[in-house]
């Protein structure tokens, strides 16, 4: 299973790194999404995958029956994906501004904002 | 306790400031204080105890694993600084509410100097040598913000950041000085060192020690050659350079060197050393004082010669050195801190302090001219004032001396030549002679300015008078609290004819005729200036134009504005950082598990794979974002297969939000377009790629590896046992790792609030109308 | 974007999917669900309204400003640690109270509920400030 996984996290980790070198800056916010994806399925990942059992305490019992799902990666992909979705919505943000006020979505023209001219 | 709240009450009073000036008004001056006010008396009635040899200690646990206590001690070298600060910050207080009274930010000038107030008490009662070096290092940011009041000034500040830098340098080398010190001597609190002297001064790391820590103390103490940023820092406000540059910031060095000096001190090696700077910063202050024109200059330079004299009188370490170097403190700061006072009163009436233009201000301000004048006679050493006592005892530890006496006495003698020289430049020319033309016509000034030169000539007087109100009560066990170990201080104003008062004799005498020729003595001193080009501040100024010079071409070749670069330069060094562990330490088995796949975690897998190469593919935006939502739900699907339905869901709602937000945007934004050419695309094909295969190495590396069990046992066992929850994933998040939970939904709240920011403030748009 | 069925359709949907925000929210300590899920499926039902009337009537429905929750949702997450604090527990060492209804069993009440409706009330916050105000460009 973790090298399915494996082969799925760098395909994604990939398509994201290509779009983000892209000089679209609409190609930068999709491959920021993938970029995210692989990592948390690498967090997830790399915990050790369990099919099935979810890490529920059930009725009676006083802890998760053997074997069940790391929780310890899941909490931290939840907050992830959440501060994920918070990240993309100021990149989007950003990235209308951008080309609301410079004009263009090519980052290869948006280098001369910073004040160092060369 | 009540040590804690005295130190602890300034930082809490300071918060409140701004309020408190907005109620009070121009008052706020007499309100705020009352809290200096109270610490003094809190302060006064430790004299009792103190006096009959006790000291008293009060500790609580800060960070106790690291050895770090919030730990104060009271003895007699404590009380007179702590006495000092929170006497004259009364002064200062309501000084500074009249000086400047209607500033709009009189708030902010509040809060800055009771942050420094608190900060100064805790490095001079502090035990712990962390809790003092915390303290130490409150007093330079502090004093960087009083510096910098008038930030827009560039002058105020290079100033403030020269200070900073100095004293933060320094700062760096005291702490490391600190740290081997504890290890040499095994203990944490200067109260327990005290008693490590013989195996510290023996310890192989002695001499390292001892430079490092005179580092932050000569730094701070402005010694020369770190002694160029104090007549910089009178870039502040006057009340400020009166109360931090004379009486108070600057002593901090000294304190330190006092402090330690029981433990550390006493060798030949710290006698030459305190000696040697000390004597060349007394003499170079007095000198370059005497070229100033401008009263705050002036004074600030004999501070810096002040100082000088005191690291001199401690270097030198004999009974009747510390007695005089207990005794010029106290006498020193209650002279400078009037005189600064006065040259701050003198600039607010008649809106200049070039001492060539002032004179016969006595008629005029008469309260301010008595002030200034007791100050004066106090610098000069004339008796019945204290500074008479302190100078006979400075001459008197200097002919103490063993070898280089003679030199030592002969720097001291013209060292305070040149003081009375400026004394009476400072003190006695503005007010004595014809009436000048001055850019405002000077009134006498309002009672909160004149208030404090009066109380400490008054106090110069008494006590110099009556030595035996403060002899025995305070600085006797000041001056046991330096020596280590009891030391009997009887003050006397007359000695009989002896050599120190010969001497006493042919300072003042000269130091008139110097006066009277003072001008004379000004062009002449001025032809030195040249020599400026190769002093400290030119070093100074150099090494930070090539840093910045550095930090430009640097951030020009690394931050060149191509984010595809930042980009390459990442994965280059991830990928190359990573092969060789991967190479050296991994167990890789690339042909392995796949039998254990189950078919629809093929499909699943595949139809993600498909959709991402279709994102990559695209050749609309909307295609794109399609196939972006088919990559989440996917994802969603794979955590709902490995048993983490909360993930599922959240990943579920998140892309379909996701959606929402790309198709708000999106339609806003530019059709896709081929930019790159066909040749770097793939290069960065190649890159990604290399990137993508990098990562599935190592997800099964370490996969394959387990370091360490995994904590999550942990948590599936005490959710509900402990924390009531059936599921652990939740618990985690609300209950055992809160904290971290709490940080998250903080980041998200500020990446909502920078989006709004950035569609609802439109900064630019203003800027546009100004053009 | 007007379509009648769409808003007939949203009117008892908004009620039933903010209803279940709720319920996920509460439920979350025991089984999938809890503040970040909860704040998701409330923010996308106040989301599905302005996308089927229109912005206003979104934040009219809401009745108080996006920025406001986020507010009160951190001082409600940052205050439940307080109480903790303020009973000489450590920051976030979450308090219990017991108690047993008859006929509904044991229930276990605690400072996390306050913490967890926090993260709640910031999820929301955050989503829709984000989506009311790129939507009302």
């Amino acid at each position: 299973m973790e090298t399915l996984m494996a082969i799925l996290i760098g395909g994604l980790f990939a398509s994201g790194i290509y779009l983000m070198l892209r000089r679209s800056i609409v190609k930068l916010a999709i491959g920021l999404v993938l970029l995210s994806q692989s990592a948390n399925l690498t967090i997830f990942t790399v915990a050790g995958l369990t099919r099935g059992n979810p890490p529920l305490v059930p009725e009676g019992e006083s802890m998760p029956l053997v074997p069940y799902a790391d929780p310890l990666p899941q909490a931290l992909v939840l907050t992830a994906i959440v501060i994920g979705f918070g990240v993309l919505a100021f990149t989007l943000v950003l990235v209308k501004r951008v080309y609301q006020t410079v004009g263009t979505d090519d980052m290869d023209e948006m280098r001369s904002t910073d004040g160092f001219k060369d | 306790m009540g040590i804690l709240v005295a130190v602890l009450s300034g930082f809490l009073v300071a918060l409140a400031a701004p309020w408190l000036t907005r109620w009070f008004g121009d008052r706020v001056g007499w309100v705020i204080a009352l809290l200096p006010l109270s610490i003094t008396i809190y302060l006064l009635t430790f004299i009792p105890d103190l006096a009959d040899g006790g000291s008293v200690r009060y500790s609580i646990e800060w960070i106790p694993a690291l050895n770090i206590n919030l730990s104060f001690h009271v003895d007699g070298l404590g009380l007179v600084f702590a006495l000092l600060i929170s006497g004259i910050g009364t002064l200062i207080m309501l000084y500074g509410g009249g000086y400047l009274q209607g500033h709009h930010q009189l708030g902010r000038f509040y809060l800055y100097i009771l942050m420094f107030m608190a900060s100064m008490l805790g490095v001079v009662l502090a035990d712990n040598i962390i809790t003092f070096f915390v303290f130490f290092e409150l007093t330079s940011l502090t004093s960087y913000l009083l510096i910098g009041f008038d930030h827009n000034a560039s002058k105020s500040r290079y100033s403030a950041r020269q200070a900073l830098l100095v004293t933060g340098i320094g700062g760096q080398f005291l702490l490391v000085g600190l740290i081997l010190l504890a290890i040499a001597g095994g203990g944490w609190e200067f109260s327990v060192l005290v008693d490590q002297a013989d195996v510290i001064q023996d310890h192989a790391l002695y001499v390292p020690i001892m430079f490092l820590i005179l580092g932050g103390a000569f730094t701070k103490s402005a010694q020369v050659p770190f002694h160029f940023w104090l007549p910089g820092a009178m870039a502040a406000p006057t009340p400020v350079s009166a109360y931090l540059h004379s009486a108070t910031m600057v002593k901090a060095g000294v304190y330190l060197m006092a402090r330690i000096n029981p433990t550390i001190g006493g060798t030949d090696l710290w006698q030459f050393v305190l000696v040697t700077f000390g004597a060349a910063t007394m003499l170079l202050g007095a000198y370059l004082a005497v070229q100033r024109t401008d009263l705050k200059q002036l004074l600030a330079y004999t501070t810096v010669s002040s100082l000088g004299t005191l690291t001199l009188l401690i270097g030198i370490g004999t009974d009747v050195a510390l007695k005089a170097a207990m005794v010029f403190l106290v006498v020193h700061s209650l002279y400078k801190g009037a005189l600064f006072m006065v040259a701050g009163t003198i600039d607010h009436e008649t809106g200049t302090r070039d001492i060539r233009v002032l004179g016969g201000l006595r008629k005029l301000m008469p309260i301010t001219s008595i002030g200034a004048a007791v100050a004066a006679l106090s610098m000069a050493g004339i008796p019945p004032l204290f500074g008479f006592i302190g100078k006979e005892l400075v001459y008197e530890a200097v002919l103490d001396l063993d070898t280089f006496a003679i030199i030592i006495a002969v720097v001291a003698v013209v060292s305070n030549i040149l003081m009375v020289v400026v004394a009476g430049i400072t003190g006695i020319q503005p007010f004595i002679g014809e009436e000048k033309e001055t850019p405002k016509h000077a009134h006498e000034a309002p009672a909160s300015l004149y208030i404090g030169p009066l109380v400490l000539g008054t106090l110069s007087l008494v006590v110099g008078a009556i030595p035996a109100l403060i002899d025995t009560s305070i600085m006797e066990p000041a001056v046991s609290a330096v020596a280590g170990q009891p030391v009997e201080v009887t003050l006397y104003i007359w000695h009989g004819v002896n050599a120190m008062l010969i001497m006493s004799i042919i300072t003042v005498a000269v130091g008139v005729v110097v006066f009277m020729g003072r001008q004379q003595l000004r062009s002449v001193t001025n032809q030195t200036n040249l020599l400026a080009a190769l002093g400290p501040e030119a070093i100074y100024a150099h090494l930070l134009a090539g840093l910045d010079w550095l930090s430009r071409t640097q951030t020009k070749i690394i931050q060149n504005g191509y984010l595809r670069f930042y980009f390459l330069t990442i994965i280059v060094v991830l990928v190359v950082s990573a092969i060789y562990p991967l190479m050296a330490y991994g167990n890789i088995q690339l042909a392995g598990d796949l039998s254990d796949v189950r078919i629809y975690e093929w499909v699943v897998v595949a139809i993600v794979l498909m959709s991402a190469i279709m994102a990559v593919r695209a050749q609309s935006r909307l295609a794109a974002v399609a196939a972006l939502g088919i990559v989440g739900y996917g994802v969603a699907t794979i955590y709902i297969l490995y048993g983490a339905p909360d993930l599922a869901m959240t990943q579920i709602l998140v892309e379909t939000l996701t959606v929402i937000l790309f198709v708000l945007v999106l339609y806003r934004l530019p059709q896709f377009a081929t930019l790159s050419e066909r040749g770097s695309r793939i290069r960065d094909a190649i890159i990604a790629g290399t990137g993508g295969l990098l990562m599935t190495l190592l997800v099964l590396v370490v996969s394959n590896e387990r370091f360490y069990d995994s904590i999550s046992q942990f948590h599936a066992e005490e959710s509900y046992p402990s924390a009531f929850g059936r599921n652990v994933v939740n618990v985690i998040l609300v209950d055992f790792r809160a904290i971290d939970t709490f940080g998250e939904i903080i980041v998200l709240a500020v990446a909502g609030i920078g989006v709004y920011a950035l569609l609802r403030l439109r900064l630019w748009e203003d800027r546009s109308e100004e053009k | 974007m007007k379509s009648l069925i769409l808003q007939t359709a949203t009117r008892s949907l908004v009620a039933v999917m903010l209803l279940f925000s709720i319920f996920l929210l509460l439920r979350g300590h025991d089984e999938p669900g809890g503040g970040f899920i909860g704040g998701l499926v409330g923010a996308a039902a106040f989301a599905l309204y302005a996308i089927a009337f229109d912005v206003q009537s979104a934040r009219r429905m809401l009745g108080i400003r996006p920025q406001m929750m986020i507010a009160i949702g951190l001082a409600m997450a940052g205050g439940a640690g307080i109480i903790s604090l303020l009973a000489s527990e450590p920051y976030f060492a979450h308090l219990w109270y017991h108690t047993d209804i008859p006929g509904f069993g044991e229930i276990h009440l605690g400072t996390f509920l306050l913490f967890d409706i926090g993260v709640f009330l910031v999820v929301i916050g955050v989503t829709l400030l984000v989506i009311l105000t790129l939507s009302e460009e």
